[in-house]
């Protein structure tokens, strides 16, 4: 069995402009999705409160509804979760500081927010039987830290993969890649405030997971590229990376088809918890096959590539270091 | 060509040796278990309470299925939770008589008898330490709390006590000041005149050493400005953290869970993890508990005892009730606080060989216990344990000699069981600084099961729908890569269990990530393998070129995901950090895997024929003559 019988190179770069125009627009269309509705942050890192519940009967949300409301507590999100019997109740940190809610801290001498208090408030008005599979409560202070340590996470992978791949090959190569996978993250980001998925710290981690991952896609077409270069003289740069592309294409389409079959097992039966880091995963997943070999090679391009670049006398010695797939 | 030196064979062979030895412990699954440990210092676990142990047992015909003696707890293991639950009741009611009493003041419970699980493996396994992997809460059910420390509570309270030894040492120095102020964050002195503010600054530099001093102006008066030095204040906050999570142990130990989690986390919060536990409430009520101690004096002139017998209580006394219910007029004023005691044991006095406990003071608390007790001859102390804004009386001993140096003997009227709780209330009393819980998650049993189930699910339904695409598609190259695959999957949950790493459901999710990902090599180098084939390699030289080839964009490919897996793992907490954990675990182990043990497969296939003419690898396509050249680039 071969699935890529390709008999002549694939004139990628033909139709880079197309390629590029299409990442422009889902890239803008993201950003304005990111802007206009925002992500929606868990509660990891907004502070809040998150109880899920059991009832023995088809949970009451009306009831629950209208006695947080009466207690002050507004627009509190009370939702069913997988059955009709469980229910889902989330809380942001800002409406918090209601009195009938909280209570007074003896060691810290100041009111603070208890979550038993308010779980039992909530839980009382949604039938028979309520009981708690998950509560789980997040104070300002760590949110913050969190979505801090996160972005700060985000840009060391950045500079460390360009520092890598500047180091392999060299400054287009690396500011070639890192936009396009940049582009992927944005874009995988704009799904998320679009559809207004819930975005946690698992999501976060998907997310730079996926980042490293489809780097290397970029990798081995460059690695690729600089072998057509030092193997076939008199190739126009077009030509070398139509060449690199097609001659890597069936082992980019296997290995992350093989990542999207564990992946969507995942999606399948992971359950909610793993939903939503499944769901990064497999945008990732798709938008890394394309940007990181139809986005990054034009960049490449555009970036003023040319043999000099690569083939350098010094660098002879290495010529068979490289790996070529 | 295709052949490996024995000696590479032999370390492919330990390494899944190795491998399953500590991987095999996670399949016996865990059994239900009763573990006793002593609630008390004073209390050991020995020989005699593991006789004991058994002799209850088999006095009720329960049979247990093992029984496990180490340092701090004797733990058997029953067949089913029913067995469990029975032995839990029988051994509680056995070794803690007292829990039947009515009056919980009067309980005296010296054990501590809580559920737990055991795993199942044979003992020659656990002697390798070949342990499973431990389980995270959102797997096993139960509470986590984290607890920001107050420091700035921690360093006013130090600034407080450091006033009070201020004026302690200026008074008797004899160095006259026009008043002490504690301010925010720093100790104002005023002075007259600049002599004595000079004297005032050598003694304090000679006796605390905590305190940096800068002089100033404050209208006519010479000013001098006394802050906490950062080393103290850093040793202050140590301290405060290390006092609470002592405590934390003392109270959670009292509540009978077992294998509870009370860690540091950063320079200023305590973590507290307790599996199993359902009810968040009791927990925080127990560990919240702010107790603290205070030493005052009893009022006992002969008038302020007349008031007291007209039914009065006297001016600036206060009535407690002592042990036992008997009250007691004591001082409003305190003398020594808590914060002065460093150690409390018990003991025997000396000549009377009466119980006793034993303080030991610092030497703030040393001089003022000096003075107090040498002003006091004959006269009744009282030492109070606060909590929750009531205090009891724990003792109100007479005073017969001054006392110096610091080393205190609390005895009279007490039994060896009651100066071993004082020494333990004492020790474990208060807390250093006030806390602020910042995180609070729980998490339902049936949830935890749950979360396994579908983790395992999923990793096991994406490795197959894998193994059959890949041995579709490579034949039995597929097979070996399906192999390599595994055992990757094999030594990363041996050295997950060997390193005794928190599992949780994101590391689930990275390990099918991670397989995901691995597969990537193997596909990297059986295309190249195909390619050289079909470039007309001999199948030999195919192989050879293929694995060489290969592994640079494998190194490539591994390192980029590495630098991801790291930087999650630095700046990544909690679940971030389960996940990067096992991530950067499986990008290394699946390097070994996919690289020299899938070539080590393929040597033993192959590498012993002669005239190879063809591998399994699937259809090698090559276009037909006469048509372009196909995009291959010869090497």
């Amino acid at each position: 069995m071969e699935f890529f019988r390709i008999r002549r190179d694939i004139p990628f770069m033909k139709h880079a402009l197309v390629f590029n125009v299409i990442s422009l627009v889902t890239f803008v269309l993201a950003v304005v999705f990111l802007v206009t509705r925002g992500l929606n942050f868990s509660i990891e890192f907004t502070g809040g409160l998150v109880i899920e519940a059991r009832y023995e009967q088809a949970a009451n949300l009306e009831g629950i509804r209208t006695a947080l409301d009466r207690s002050g507590v507004h627009e509190p999100q009370v939702q069913n979760f997988g059955t009709s019997r469980d229910i889902m109740i989330r809380l942001a940190l800002k409406d918090v500081n209601i009195p009938s809610i909280s209570k007074f801290d003896e060691q810290t001498r100041k009111q603070v927010f208890d979550p038993e208090k308010f779980t039992a408030l909530a839980l009382a008005q949604g039938g028979a039987g309520g009981k708690i599979t998950r509560v789980e409560f997040v104070g300002p202070q760590v949110g913050r830290e969190l979505a801090a340590d996160g972005a700060l996470a985000l840009l060391v992978v950045i500079a460390g993969i360009m520092a890598y791949l500047a180091m392999r090959f060299e400054w287009k190569f690396s500011l070639a890649a890192i936009i396009a996978n940049l582009h992927d993250v944005v874009i995988i980001l704009g799904f998320f405030a679009f559809f207004q998925w819930e975005f946690s710290l698992s999501v976060l981690a998907a997310v730079l997971a996926v980042l490293g991952y489809s780097v290397n896609e970029s990798v081995v077409v460059f690695d690729r590229v600089r072998e057509t270069f030092r193997k076939r003289r008199g190739l126009a740069v077009p030509e070398v990376i139509n060449h690199a592309i097609t001659s890597t294409i069936s082992r980019t389409i296997i290995t992350h088809g093989s990542t999207q079959l564990m992946v969507t097992s995942m999606l399948i039966f992971g359950g909610p918890t793993l939903h939503y880091f499944s769901l990064a995963l497999t945008i990732g997943i798709l938008f890394g096959i394309y940007s990181s070999v139809l986005v990054a090679s034009p960049m490449v391009m555009w970036l003023g590539l040319s043999r000099e670049d690569l083939i350098k006398p010094v660098r002879d010695k290495t010529a068979n270091d490289g790996a070529v797939v | 060509m295709n052949r490996y030196p024995f000696w590479k064979y032999l370390i492919i062979g330990l390494a899944l040796l190795l491998g399953l030895i500590y991987t095999t412990p996670n399949f016996f699954g865990e059994a239900p278990a009763v573990q006793v440990s002593s609630a008390k210092a004073t209390i050991k676990v020995d020989d005699t309470l593991r006789t004991r142990v058994e002799a209850v047992l088999k006095g009720a015909a329960i049979e247990s299925t093992g029984l496990f003696f180490d340092a701090n707890s004797i733990k058997a293991r029953f067949r089913d939770t029913d067995t469990q639950l029975k032995a839990r009741d029988l051994l509680d009611s056995a070794l803690n008589p007292d829990k039947k009493k009515p009056n919980p003041e009067d309980r005296d419970e010296p054990y501590t008898v809580a559920l737990n699980l055991l795993s199942n493996s044979p003992k020659w396994l656990t002697s390798l330490r070949a342990l499973p992997m431990y389980l995270g809460l959102d797997l096993r059910g139960g509470v986590h709390f984290l607890y920001q420390v107050d420091m700035k509570a921690a360093l006013t309270k130090r600034l407080d006590a450091l006033t009070g030894d201020l004026r302690t040492l200026l008074r008797d120095k004899n160095v006259r000041h026009n008043g002490i102020d504690r301010q925010s964050g720093a100790i104002i002195i005023k002075f007259r005149d600049e002599a004595t503010r000079t004297r005032a600054k050598a003694a304090i530099t000679d006796a605390i050493a905590d305190l940096a001093l800068q002089d100033g102006n404050d209208g006519a008066d010479l000013k001098l400005t006394a802050t906490i030095k950062p080393e103290a204040e850093r040793r202050v906050q140590e301290s405060a953290i290390r006092q609470n999570i002592t405590t934390f142990n003392n109270r959670v130990n009292a509540l009978g869970v077992a294998e509870p989690v009370i860690q540091q986390q950063g320079a200023d919060r305590i973590v507290v993890q307790l599996p199993g536990v359902q009810d968040p409430a009791q927990v925080k009520a127990i560990l919240g508990r702010t107790a603290s101690l205070e030493l005052r004096m009893v009022c006992e002139s002969p008038e302020e005892s007349a008031t007291y017998a007209s039914g009065q209580i006297p001016f600036g006394c206060e009535k407690y009730a002592e042990r036992g219910g008997v009250p007691i007029l004591v001082r409003k004023q305190v003398q020594l606080t808590g914060d002065r005691l460093t150690d409390a044991q018990p003991g025997f006095d000396n000549q009377t060989q009466e119980p006793a406990v034993h303080l030991a003071l610092d030497s703030q608390g040393a001089r003022i216990f000096k003075d107090l007790t040498r002003d006091n001859v004959g006269k009744r102390m009282a030492i109070l344990l606060v909590e929750k804004g009531r205090g009891e009386v724990v003792t109100a001993p007479v005073i017969r000699t001054e006392i110096g140096g610091g080393r205190v003997q609390i005895s009279g009227r007490m039994t060896t069981q009651e100066a071993s709780d004082v020494a333990l209330l004492l020790r474990s009393g208060a807390l250093a600084a006030p806390m602020e819980i910042i995180e609070e998650r729980t998490i339902g049993p049936s949830l935890g099961a749950d979360n396994i189930a579908k983790g395992f699910r999923s990793t096991m339904y994406g490795f197959a729908a894998i193994a059959v695409f890949m041995i579709g598609y490579y034949t039995l190259f597929g097979l070996i890569s399906v192999i390599a695959l595994a055992s990757n999957l094999l030594f990363l949950i041996a050295l997950l269990s060997l390193l005794q790493a928190t599992l949780t459901l994101p590391g689930i999710a990275a390990i099918a990530l991670t397989l995901g990902m691995a597969i990537d090599a193997n596909v990297l180098i059986n295309e190249r393998i195909r390619e050289e084939l079909r470039a007309g390699a001999s199948p030999q030289m195919a192989i050879t070129t293929g694995y060489e080839r290969a592994f640079g964009t494998i190194l490539d490919s591994n390192v980029t995901t590495l630098i991801a897996g790291l930087a999650l793992l630095i700046f990544g907490s909690g679940a971030i950090r389960g996940f990067a954990v096992v991530h950067c675990l499986g990008i290394l182990t699946s390097i070994f895997s996919s690289v020299v043990l899938s070539r080590g497969l393929v040597n033993l296939v192959y590498g012993s024929r002669k005239k190879l003419t063809h591998v399994s690898i699937g259809e090698v396509w090559r276009p037909p003559a006469g048509e372009a050249k196909p995009p291959v680039v010869q090497a």
